[in-house]
This record gives structure tokens, sequence and C-alpha cells, in this order.
């Protein structure tokens, strides 16, 4: 048993017959994920990578039993695409999609929860259980099945870290990209507290980044919980007010800052690394 | 997307909200009917103004065009002032506050208001500021309103006012995929009539393309900035001269970070995102090179773009601008052997975020 993947896991790829779809269903099925569907409109009947194409998911939750989707449809048609998985009955909902109007996202996140179906992202790499399954783009190369859970808001520095923590001898659990949107489907706090209850878990790694609270937020979640956590926050040197990129990246009316999210963290007692790679040492020192 | 106030009052204005009359001008002799008295006011993207001495009040239509002399042509912060709005002077007997914004934690929109507006509104006690989260799906409901009159202890025929702008406020925060709708001050005037002193109103850029008539308006950027957005390019301007280009907002933060820590300064950056097209990296590698960096550092940790795509992408841009910048690159991720291999005798290599910064550094002061 892993967090959220497990091996009743039965994928529907959203988005199949894009470029990316294409490429991740590849890279998906390499690592041993069940991806059974996939959905096209319009090209119901074809097949991508082996995988048999839908127009709707409604006919492909029918043929295939899926129960988790994945999105890669672009931002303008993503809530669309949310709303049809949701509404044909699948439990875990993964965003890969990023530029997502967040307006759009404040319909998709509350819908799902009032249906019981859990959302990942949007904009983020998805997560993987490493030796199980991944329902995400991130480099599969990089992990390591092993006892350090990931959490985090941002993409490739993710891989950064998490390449640090396999170099250094460790391995994951799971690895959750929880986006770095105002409005996502799973908090940091909620993304701890899974982490926290699972078995296969010993310690904990939190990435995070300027712009909102959820850091604090998340740090005094951590106070209460038995696993060490440690943390990274990216944007130490970002001029107040300028965007970043992400939609979350911004630091405004003096919350939010990486020295904020930084003392909350020390004050709950949880290891801040300076550097990226220094998430290993901290994890070595703690061994 | 951020508004000039004159473009807000507009926006303001077609949901029905009442705001001051004003004309707008870009020269002083524009100004020809004036509500009067009038406070002329420089229409820049950045606060502060009335400090700066961008806001000038007149009595006659002289007087107007006087202030619009003195302030057009100014600077305030990075900007030249290009218009001015020479707006109606309000007889105000009480300033109110309402925003609508957006609380990430909740994942709902969040109403605020205060019974004390203006200018004092940052002094106002957190305790007397009323906020209640609109519920999600449905929308604004009318216990909310209730609420709001009780706890600012609005007279009758004002609350029922401020309940009607707050109705129209949550309408245009939807309607225009808002991130802030604030009127500060909400003005109770002295005839009775409630209206928006000032109107400001944040849209959220991932929208852009469901507001194509906002696409065209001045947002606060530099004219690189401006170049690089017009091509979907994620470019900012910085106060260093060590160019950086990264994939993702996390990790291009994280690098300008590690670069600050080894004594380094980000000039301008590029987060190339997911991208995987190499015009498109050279597209952007061109901008960044109109920045003159002193050095470049690239930093890619690939998962969707693939690093030779970069490599290639940055090779022609170099040969095709015929620029020579010392370039720092870290490679990694999917491909990132041929990406080594096509950029051989162009680059310093590194094989960590932390060595490739040090070595910007170095490499900036001569030292390698």
């Amino acid at each position: 048993m892993a967090v959220l993947l497990d091996a009743k896991t039965k994928l529907l790829v959203q988005g199949i017959t894009g470029h990316q779809g294409q490429f991740h269903t590849r890279a998906m099925l390499d690592y041993g994920t069940k991806v059974v569907a996939g959905t096209s409109p319009g090209k119901g009947g074809t097949t991508v990578e082996g995988v048999p194409v839908f127009d709707s998911c409604f006919e492909a939750v029918d043929a295939t039993g899926a129960n988790t989707s994945i999105v890669f449809v672009p931002a303008p048609y993503a809530k669309d695409a949310a709303i049809e998985a949701i509404e044909a009955g699948v439990e875990l909902l993964v965003i890969i999609t990023e530029r997502i109007p967040f307006h759009d996202c404040l319909d998709i996140v509350p819908y799902a929860r009032a249906k019981g179906c859990r959302v990942i992202g949007p904009n983020c790499p998805g997560l993987i259980s490493p030796g199980k399954a991944k329902a995400g783009i991130m480099p599969s190369h990089i992990f390591r099945p092993g006892d350090v859970g990931v959490i985090s808001r941002s993409g490739t520095l993710t891989y950064e870290i998490v390449n640090a923590i396999t170099q250094a001898g460790f391995g994951q659990s799971t690895c959750l990209g929880i986006g770095g949107d105002p409005v996502i489907g799973t908090s940091m706090p909620e993304a701890l507290e899974l982490l926290a209850k699972d078995p296969e878990t010993k310690r904990i790694v939190v990435v995070g980044e300027i712009g909102g609270t959820t850091e604090e937020e998340t740090a005094k979640r951590a106070k209460r919980i038995r696993k060490p956590v440690f943390a990274y926050v990216a944007g130490r040197t970002a001029p107040p007010g300028k965007r970043m990129g992400h939609a979350g990246a911004i630091i405004s009316r003096g919350m939010g800052t990486a020295e904020s999210k930084i003392k909350a963290f020390e004050a709950a007692g949880v290891p801040v690394a300076a550097y990226p790679v220094e998430i290993a040492k901290l994890l070595h020192d703690n061994d | 997307m951020k508004f000039y106030e004159y473009k807000a009052h507009e926006i303001f204005r077609k949901y029905g909200i009442l705001v001051p009359r004003g004309v707008l001008a870009s020269k002083p002799e524009d100004i020809v009917d004036p509500p009067l008295p009038a406070a002329v006011k420089a229409q820049v993207l950045i606060g502060g103004r009335g400090k700066a001495g961008g806001i000038k009040f007149a009595n006659t239509v002289e007087e107007a065009r006087e202030a619009a002399r003195a302030i057009l042509g100014m600077t305030i912060g990075p900007y030249t002032v290009k218009q001015v709005y020479a707006q109606e002077m309000l007889d105000i007997a009480q300033e109110l506050y309402l925003s609508i914004t957006i609380d990430r934690s909740a994942r709902a929109p969040l109403l605020m208001a205060s019974a004390t507006g203006g200018m004092e509104i940052e002094s106002v006690p957190e305790k007397s500021i009323f906020r209640i989260h609109l519920p999600p799906l449905v929308g604004l409901q009318p216990y909310v309103l209730r609420a709001l009159a009780k706890k600012l202890a609005l007279p009758k025929d004002v609350a029922s006012q401020v309940s009607d702008i707050a109705r129209k406020a949550f309408a245009l925060f939807e309607d225009e995929d808002a991130e802030l709708v604030e009127i500060n001050p909400l003005a109770v005037l002295k005839d009775g009539r409630v209206m928006a002193g000032d109107a400001k109103l944040v849209v959220d850029d991932n929208a852009e393309y469901r507001h194509p008539e906002y696409a065209e308006l001045p947002q606060d950027r530099t004219p690189l900035e401006e170049e690089a957005h017009d091509k979907g390019i994620t470019f900012i301007q910085l106060d260093g001269d060590i160019g950086v280009i990264a994939n993702g907002a996390g990790l291009t933060m994280a690098t300008l970070d590690v670069l600050n820590l080894k004594g380094g300064k980000g000039g301008a950056f590029l987060d190339l995102g997911g991208t995987d097209d190499p015009e498109k990296v050279k597209q952007a590698f061109e901008i960044l090179l109109k920045a003159r960096p002193s050095v470049i550092l690239l930093n890619i940790f690939g998962g969707i773009t693939k690093a030779d795509t970069v490599a290639t992408g940055v090779k022609e841009a170099l040969k095709e601008m015929n620029i020579k910048v010392p370039i720092v690159a870290r490679i990694k991720g999917v491909n990132e052997d041929r990406a080594r291999e096509i950029l051989r005798g162009i680059g310093h290599p590194a094989d960590t975020m932390e060595e490739a910064a040090e070595l910007a550094v170095k490499v900036k002061a001569g030292g390698a």
C-alpha cells in the first residue's frame, strides 16, 4: 500500500492523443502503472500505445473500470474535462495542466469534494510511489523506493531535491506534487496528514515556495505529527510584488515571504535546508 | 493583470457600481470640461503617487490644466506619467471599506469590509474587520449581506446600497476572473448616496484568453518583459548582472537563491517552463541576451523539457546573434549527454546547481 496509488489503481488519461498525453502514457506504462483507457473527443475507437481511446470519460469508465484520471487537456478545456471525470465516478483526479484560471478551480475543487473525489493539482507533476506506480510526469529514473515522503508545490525543483535524496542513498515512499496555483485540490497540510498516516513513510520532506500561507499552516501541523519533517523554501531572494512565474509565487502585503515560512518551520522544530541538496544532509544527520 | 484607475472605474461603472465622474487626458489641453472641483491624478500602476506629487487639486479648468502640466511626464517609481485623470471631488460623510479576494487556504472567495476605510484601513484592528468566506459553487447569498450590515452597524438606507454594491462587486469578481476587487473608500456621501471612491481591480493572468479586450492594456513590465510576454515567455528583469535560465518557477527561484548564497546576484531571469521546442528556447534566449548579462547561468532539470532541446536552442541563438557571453551550463535529465555534446566548446559545464552558481560568480569576476 502506498499513498493514493495502489494495486487497484486503474488509470484513465484525458487528452491521451496529445503530444504530452502520449509521451507520458508510454512512460507511465513503462513504470508499471495500469493505464487502462484514454479519452479524446472524436477519436474513440483508436488506440495510443496499445491503450484504448474513448470519446468520453463515461464510456471509458464503463468499459474499463478506471477509478483514477490524469488530465493533460489544455487550460481552456480543463474544467470541462475535470467535471466530466468526476461525474463519471473517478475517485482520484490528477490535473497536470498549467495556467488554468483559478476561478475554474474554485468550481472544480469544491465540486470534487462534494462528490467524494480527491484532486491533486492543477499545475503539478502528479504523484509517484517509486517501484509501484506513477500518475504523473516526473522523470522516473531519479526515484528509488524508500521511506522518505516528499510533498512539493513545484515541479522541477522537486526533481532536484528527489535526486539529492536518492544520490545520498535514501529512497521515497510517495512523492506528491501538489501544484503551485492559488487554488489546489490537496493542500500542503492535507498532504502532510496523508503521509503522516502512511506506514511506509518514516520521514517527510516538504518543498515550499513564497506566496500564500500554506507553509506556515503546514509547520503548525508538523508540530503535532510524530515523524520527522524537513523543509526547503524557494524564493528567499525574490523581489516583493514580482510575479515569479507560478500564479502562487508572489509576495504581497508582507505575507507569504520566505522569511516568514522559514521562521514558522524552525519554530515548529522542522529543520530548513539553505540549499536544495542540503535536504540530504539533514536526512543523514537525523538518520 | 493590473488596471489604471480610470480603466478600473470604467469596468466598475459597467457593472452598475457608482463611481466619481472624471476625464482622462494625455495633454493638458485635453481637459475641456472637467467635473469641478477636481482631483487631478497621475495614472500609474503602483501606489504612493500622492507622496510623489502625482495628485493635485483644481477649482477651475485652468488649474486642472496647470496640474496636468505639472504631473504629466513626472517619474513615479520606474514609470513616466503619460496620462492624468481629472476626477470629481466627493463630499464624503463616512469612508467604508469593501473588498473581495481569493483565500487560498479556504479555497473560497473572501469578502472583507470595515466601517472605517480610506487611508486608515491599514491601521484598523484585525477584529473590527468583517471577514466572511463566500460559499463555493452557489455564490453570494443574502445572509452574507445581512451579517455585513449588522457588523458595520449601517443605517438601513446605507445598508441596502452597500448590499447592492457588494452583489455587483461579486458579479464583477466572477465574470472578470478577478483576483482582487477593492473599493476603498466606499464612500457614503453627504447627499446619502454610496459610491466607490476608488476602485482597484486585479485580474488573473491565466484568464487573459477569456478577456482579449484587456490583453492590449499596458502592464507594469519593462519593454523587454513586454516583448517576452507577447511571445508567451516568462522573463523578469532584476537588479543583478548574472542572467539565469532555468525551467519551472520553483527551480528558477531556487537557482537565484543559490546564486545569492554564493555571492552572486541574479539579473534577468527566464523560466522556460515545460518548453520542448528549440525555436521557443531560441526566442527566449535572444531576449535574455538583449538584457546584456555579463554571465549566463543555465540550470535545467529536464522532466518534460528535454535537455538537448534546450542546448540546441541556446547554441542557435548564440550563433545567430553573434554575441559572446560566457555561459555556465548545468543540465540534468532526459538526454543530458546529448546536451553536453551540443554545448561542448560553448560553455563551462557544471554538475550541480551549487557548483554552477559558484562557477558563474567566478567567471564574472574573470577567474575562470
